[in-house]
């Protein structure tokens, strides 16, 4: 049924010729004039992957605790500049503008997120988080591909974007898959060979074998989405200063597809190199700040443009570090970790759980006491309007009054 | 049901038993039964990959405490693995052992490891590579010894104590009989049968009588005193193993879309024969279905049969050793480092918006000399930089040399009206429709020469969609 609509639709575009051909997800015939945002009453997530494997214990650093000056003789950070929260729990000291969203209401700090048997390589770990899998479990999908099938209906198609060249696991679905963008026009540009769009165009009307069938079909959504992103943004350009550097103008780039009215519900964006052996102090320093004010100049952004209450940003790392610091001045790959939820309609802002329990530790790491997969859960159904169940396997448990 | 070309036909076995024709013009051409045969005899000898690692008096010390040291074995094991990337993809793309390349390659997919050592890499590459088209029982056995799949999955820690559940798990699920066709207790009980079973730094597999556990274990549904070797054996004897390989092999070598009567026939067979690998493929490739409309052209080529292919086709010898590893991880196949042990997906998981614009585009630059540039996510397990130097490095530029000469000749004597469709022939292993190459007419200049002709239409076919499929 889909195909045939689906089939319908790009015949018409390719009829249109001139016309900017709007994607199908974005086009309002699919689904009887239902837009994606409504789908999702109206909410979008934002998610942000610190790879590498952030230090939790030096993100949110449980000062009052001396196990923690223990473990780190010296690389923990001194009570006096940690940048105080609440339950002995304070910020990493080049974290001052999270200080500033979190003093606001904007940041809830959910503490020893991880899953059971922990795996330390990245790429595995990151595999977990991104398929939502257990840890002896190997999925081809990600979580938020499998929201994007549940949808159902060609409108899902590319209602996730993901702010680099090439497209991350999680947002890999059976069906459906975002789509990757780094740079509008870039991406414009590299779908724009016109002998292709003629080719694909000439595709779009027959279908004689269902492998070739499958790659234009794929070919005409990018296309299209390519060229209704550059439209789209054509007109909007975001006033607000942000940070130097990449992470910053990814955010960028994403507010700019927000307040341009771009209806997708779901971006990713990553900042990298949290992979701290040696040296982690003025590494991970310069790494929190840059995620911090690139979240903040984020996040006045959206408020200018009356988009922050229905955007949540998740900020999540494959893994935390040990507990213990290593002979390099730096940690090696734990476990459990910190995860932030940012937003401006959170239902408990502040420190969510309790911190991190030192003393009871698994060979030198720290235990979870919340399951991601839970909060994966809770986001999809509290926030995007999605049925965990079918998304998320095993069995989960909704996490209460939290968004 | 249309008949396929001999020529076609050849060139279908040839992608799907290797990598693609080369393009030289002295072609005898056989029929496929000889074709066959000829495949599996180049393929008979098993050589060794030979790769010099990089190797300082650091590496092999159990812990380089010291930063610099500690940087050092992490550069040499990276450069370890570019060599050994460059040194298989150059074997895909240039030895006559097609068939061992394909199925050592189906192998590296099946007992996927992602290792950390290059050495051990190495080591299990040639452990495959010996088995490949050999008995498969002789293949479990060795690869069940090999150091770098202990290692990966954790069986150093597998010991009488306290068992390591892993390595016997992925034996039963991934390896061998597939869900379904065992219990958790055959698990457990099966890990206490592999305990002791471990390596030494050498690489050499060592069996430590005082960790194994000898006391009596019942392993689907039989009691004895069994020894892990005995394991490996009854999951042989059991017909679900020959099911379960057979179907994930016609997965690789035939069709995504699985025909269970194909299946069960090929199955008896391969498990009459002893799990004999070069008959079973034989037996596939001889097949009539396998010319049949629903087989040919119906695979997506994995990024790695994309890049061996063009390379063997068109010699494409690149500016440096990483750009064929930043091709690799920009399509989602990276040999040596597989996802996770489950191997690659593989089918439409190759493809979404990214990677297929992205593949559109690989042939026709690496054709023209051309530059790629992608940003690449980060590897931390293999590359872990300072996180600003990693931010420069971020975006990778690929450039390599090719060369259309042998194409070119074999295009020598066709006329231009039918070019477009000798090329298409040559090129596509699905039929190019009249309307695509009504479009092709257009984008060629009216007065280019012969050979220009030929090399704008290649670039425009490697362009298409169809290349993508084998």
């Amino acid at each position: 049924m889909a195909t045939n609509s689906r089939r319908e639709f790009i015949k018409k575009s390719a009829l249109a010729s001139g016309m900017l051909l709007v994607p199908n997800f974005l086009h309002g015939l699919d689904r009887g004039g239902l837009s994606l945002l409504a789908n999702s009453n109206g909410k979008r997530l934002v998610v942000v992957q610190l790879s590498g494997g952030n230090d939790g214990l030096n993100t949110v650093v449980p000062y009052q605790n001396d196990l923690y000056y223990k473990a780190r003789p010296t690389l923990a950070i001194p009570a006096r500049e940690v940048l105080t929260l609440q339950n002995g729990l304070g910020l990493n000291p080049a974290m001052e503008k999270m200080r500033l969203l979190y003093d606001q209401g904007y940041v809830s700090v959910l503490n020893s997120v991880g899953y059971p048997d922990p795996d330390r390589s990245h790429f595995r770990s990151m595999d977990i988080w991104h398929s939502a899998s257990a840890s002896d479990e190997y999925l081809s999908t990600g979580w938020l591909g499998r929201y994007l099938d549940s949808l159902s209906g060609p409108s899902a198609n590319y209602a996730a974007i993901e702010v680099d060249d090439t497209l991350s696991l999680a947002l890999k679905g059976e069906h459906y898959t975002g789509i990757a963008v780094q740079d509008v026009k870039r991406f414009f540009q590299a779908t724009n060979d016109q002998f292709l769009k003629q080719a694909a165009q000439l595709h779009a009307e027959e279908h004689s074998h269902h492998q070739v069938d499958y790659l234009y079909k794929t070919l005409i959504d990018t296309q299209q989405s390519a060229g209704y992103l550059q439209e789209k943004t054509k007109v909007y350009r975001s006033k607000k200063d942000y940070p130097n550097g990449e992470f910053a103008r990814h955010l960028k780039t994403i507010a700019e597809l927000i307040a341009s009215g771009v209806e997708s519900r779901v971006y990713y964006a990553s900042l990298t190199g949290f992979d701290t052996h040696v040296r982690q102090a003025g590494q991970q320093g310069n790494l929190l700040r840059e995620l911090s004010e690139g979240l903040y100049s984020f996040v006045e952004d959206l408020k200018q443009q009356q988009e922050f209450d229905n955007t949540l940003i998740m900020v999540f790392s494959e893994f935390g570090r040990r507990v213990a610091q290593n002979a390099s001045n730096g940690t090696d790959h734990g476990t459990a970790n910190n995860l932030f939820l940012i937003g401006g309609k959170l239902k408990q802002a502040g420190i969510y759980n309790e911190g991190p329990n030192l003393q009871d530790l698994d060979q030198g790491d720290l235990r979870y006491s919340i399951d991601f997969r839970n909060i994966y859960a809770t986001l999809l159904n509290n926030w995007l309007n999605g049925n965990a169940a079918g998304i998320i396997g095993g069995k989960t448990q909704l996490i209460n009054g939290l968004i | 049901m249309k008949t396929l070309a001999r020529e076609q036909k050849l060139q279908h076995l040839y992608w799907r038993a290797g990598f693609g024709i080369p393009f030289r013009p002295d072609q005898a051409r056989s029929g496929i039964k000889s074709a066959v045969r000829e495949l599996l005899k180049s393929s008979g000898q098993a050589a060794p990959l030979q790769v010099a690692l990089p190797h300082s008096e650091t590496t092999g010390q159990a812990d380089a405490q010291n930063a610099d040291m500690r940087q050092k074995r992490q550069r040499e094991r990276q450069q370890g693995f570019v060599l050994l990337n460059n040194a298989w993809l150059q074997q895909m793309a240039t030895s006559e052992a097609q068939l061992r390349e394909k199925m050592t390659l189906f192998w590296h997919g099946h007992f996927a490891c992602r290792l950390r050592e290059p050495r051990f890499a190495l080591l299990q590459h040639n452990t495959l590579r010996e088995h490949a088209l050999g008995k498969f029982p002789d293949l479990l056995q060795a690869i069940s010894k090999d150091p770098g799949m202990l290692q990966f999955l954790n069986n150093q820690q597998n010991r009488k104590q306290r068992p390591n559940e892993n390595f016997a798990r992925e034996l039963l699920e991934l390896f061998t009989l597939g869900r379904g066709h065992y219990t958790e207790q055959d698990i457990k009980e099966a890990a206490r049968a592999f305990t002791g079973w471990t390596y030494n730094p050498q690489g050499d597999f060592v069996f430590r009588a005082r960790q194994h556990d000898r006391g009596q274990k019942t392993f689907m549904g039989k009691r004895g005193n069994f020894s892990g070797e005995e394991i490996l054996q009854m999951i042989v004897e059991n017909p679900s193993t020959a099911e379960f390989m057979t179907s994930k092999l016609y997965t690789f070598f035939v069709s995504e879309v699985p025909n269970p009567e194909r299946i069960k026939a090929l199955s008896g067979y391969f498990y009459e024969t002893g799990y004999d690998i070069s008959k079973l493929l034989e037996k596939i490739f001889t097949a009539k279905w396998f010319y049949g409309p629903d087989v040919v052209g119906s695979k997506i080529k994995s990024p790695i049969e994309l890049l061996a292919g063009l390379q063997r086709q068109f010699e494409v010898r690149y500016a440096d050793g990483r750009s064929p590893l930043v091709l690799q991880r920009a399509l989602g196949q990276e040999l040596f480092r597989p996802p996770n042990v489950s191997g690659w997906a593989g089918g439409r998981n190759w493809i979404d918006s990214s990677t297929l614009a992205f593949r559109l585009r690989i042939g026709p630059a690496l054709l023209q000399d051309a530059a790629l540039e992608v940003n690449l996510k980060p590897d931390d397990d293999t590359e872990p930089t300072a996180p600003r130097q990693r931010r420069q490095d971020g975006i990778r530029t690929v450039r390599a040399k090719a060369n259309l000469s042998g194409l070119q000749q074999q295009m020598q004597d066709v006329k231009d009206r039918e070019m477009i469709e000798a090329l298409s022939q040559k090129l596509l292993q699905v039929p190019l429709r009249p309307e695509t190459a009504a479009l092709l007419t257009q984008h060629i200049p009216a007065g280019a020469t012969h050979a220009d002709k030929v090399t704008l239409l290649t670039l425009r076919l490697l362009s298409l969609p169809e290349y993508q499929l084998c």
